[in-house]
């Protein structure tokens, strides 16, 4: 279980706290969404968790742990995340790649065991990679690069996952079996922490949605529960409508158009807070 | 002076003319083996280095390590050192103090204390700009001898080899090459890039920085050596890559192979090409290199 603990995390030359006193827990068998608009500082909290943040207050516990006080090693074989972006600078086979998620369970010298090789196979067959397996990196699709990279993250045999927006950049059809994937690992009794912006999505499958906007948490709860129109238009400053979806009764956001009729100045712009 | 085959092996077991065994023994064979380390190193460090930063274009050179490893032979030569250990080892004290002062600016330029690699490689190319312009600030009121002296050494040569001078290369390639293989499988995780390094248990700064040490290291070393030989550390590691390599260690060892048999190929032409006028080592090797470089570049692209 991933707990976070009136988490605050500062970057030199910032105006204000990149997280401010969030706390939210990711429990086992669960599938648990982190949203919010750009800059919200859902992927400092993601930092702060492999300890690539400073932390002022707070902290972030791994069964009641402090990260703080794991060796990087120690924290590789309990949390293994997939981070926003990566792109393979020479490419290499599928399957060594997604063998470097065993690295944790290697360390520098250590020949690969048997435990090793039914680790990677396992990870290859529950990311649904396995006929990619003699591939190399830079002939995938985008789809098939996200499943390879969270093959290469089951590899590490963590109780926990974290993965930052492992669906931009992908089609509806590529989006849905990752986000299926992710549902099925969480049942199957991981900690999973997703970090999307696809609220839609995350409102359909996450069983929690932890809300940020400018660093503090805004709702948590069940989709139901954080998707309140007046609410997302507070955060996202612009008008929306939140209806059901039609399959399954999911709550769903609707982001309406600029309404034309009224004057400029009175147009609703999205804040324009960047990262730090 | 050429040594038919027959007399080079009588010679090395110490048969034969006199004369064959001198030039074969003192000459020519630390001339080789000098050439051989000195591409293993190279190969290394870059293999290495493209790995850890990621970046297919990166190599030993870029660090800073070259021009400052001239500054520090140019000074050395203006102070009129005429003995070989002081040019080398101000070469290398330079090219190490160079890599510092990279260090040191890309803490500055990076976001606090956590500069990152790409920062690192920048400052070095930086502070690489600017020791060559010292040299040439140096050069302009050099007197002839330390001009051709400084020359000669920033064209790249392994003419001057001595026993001395394989036994402290050698030495250094062991222990920075050795250090380098011992960690190597830091740099396949590396290679990934920082934060999905950081999952996977390797501290990516700490690690990052002991590469490019270490490269850095190997650098200074043959350059201190040999003078400045380009194109090996950048093009080596893309054929021991091009055999299938991918892991580090066997590529780093690869690496150290096809470095070792290019620098020795190449000196062999430099010195048999145009007799009896030798040619600068670097000169070849870059003129072999840029070729290659460019049909690796349009198969990439």
């Amino acid at each position: 279980m991933i707990g976070i603990a009136d988490l605050v995390v500062s970057y030199a030359q910032a105006r204000r706290n990149a997280v401010d006193g969030v706390s939210f827990t990711v429990p086992r068998g669960q599938l648990t969404a982190l949203a919010g608009p750009n800059g919200s500082g859902k992927s400092s909290i993601v930092r702060a968790l492999l300890r690539r943040a400073d932390i002022v207050r707070g902290g972030v516990t791994l069964d009641d742990r402090d990260v703080r006080t794991f060796s990087y090693g120690e924290l590789a074989k309990l949390v293994a995340v997939v981070p926003q972006r990566e792109e393979a600078a020479f490419p290499t086979r599928v399957h060594e790649y997604v063998a470097l998620g065993r690295y944790p369970h290697l360390g520098l010298w250590r020949a690969p065991a048997e435990d090793d090789a039914r680790a990677v196979d396992e990870a290859l067959g529950q990311a649904g990679v396995n006929d990619l397996a003699s591939r190399n990196t830079d002939e995938l699709s985008g789809g098939e690069w996200q499943r390879v990279r969270i093959a290469r993250a089951l590899a590490q045999k963590t109780p926990a996952l974290v993965l930052d927006e492992p669906t931009t950049f992908l089609d509806v059809a590529h989006e849905m079996a990752i986000f299926e994937l992710l549902s099925s690992l969480a049942r199957s009794g991981l900690a999973v922490l997703l970090v999307s912006h696809q609220l839609n999505l995350v409102a359909r499958f996450a069983d929690t949605i932890v809300l940020l906007d400018e660093g503090k948490v805004a709702s948590s709860g069940s989709p139901a529960e954080v998707m309140k129109a007046e609410r997302l238009e507070a955060i996202y400053r612009w008008p929306v409508v939140v209806t059901r979806d039609p399959a399954i009764g999911a709550p769903a956001l609707v982001p309406l158009r600029r309404p034309r009729n009224l004057l400029d100045h009175s147009i609703p712009t999205p804040s324009t807070r960047d990262k730090p | 002076m050429s040594v038919p085959l027959i007399g080079v092996i009588d010679a090395l077991r110490g048969r034969g003319d006199p004369t064959f065994i001198a030039i074969v023994r003192d000459l020519r064979l630390p001339r080789v083996i000098l050439g051989a380390l000195v591409g293993a190193g190279l190969g290394a460090s870059g293999a290495a280095l493209q790995g850890s930063l990621r970046n297919p274009l990166a190599e030993p050179y870029l660090l800073g390590v070259s021009g400052g490893a001239a500054v520090g032979a140019v000074v050395a030569y203006a102070f009129g050192a005429t003995g070989e250990a002081v040019v080398t080892l101000a070469a290398f004290a330079g090219g190490i103090s160079a890599v510092f002062v990279a260090l040191a600016v890309s803490r500055v330029g990076g976001r606090g204390a956590r500069g990152d690699m790409r920062t690192l490689l920048i400052a070095g190319v930086i502070v690489g700009a600017f020791a060559n312009a010292a040299i040439m600030v140096a050069l302009a009121r050099a007197e002839p001898n330390t001009l051709r002296g400084a020359l000669w050494w920033m064209m790249g040569s392994a003419a001057d080899a001595t026993w001395e001078r394989v036994g402290w290369l050698a030495g250094s390639i062991m222990l920075a090459g050795g250090a380098l293989v011992y960690w190597a499988r830091e740099i396949d995780v590396l290679s990934l890039g920082e934060d999905a390094a950081a999952s996977l248990g390797v501290d990516a700064e700490r690690s990052g920085r002991r590469v490019f040490l270490l490269a850095a290291l190997l650098a200074a070393a043959t350059v201190s050596a040999a003078g400045l030989i380009g194109f090996i550390g950048l093009v080596v590691p893309h054929i021991a890559r091009r055999l299938g390599l991918r892991a580090h260690r066997p590529l780093i060892v690869a690496a150290a192979l096809v470095g070792a048999i290019l620098v020795v190929g190449a000196d062999l032409a430099a010195r048999t090409v145009a007799p009896p006028t030798e040619l600068p080592l670097g000169a070849i090797t870059a003129l072999l290199g840029v070729p290659f470089f460019l049909v690796q570049l349009r198969r990439t692209a």
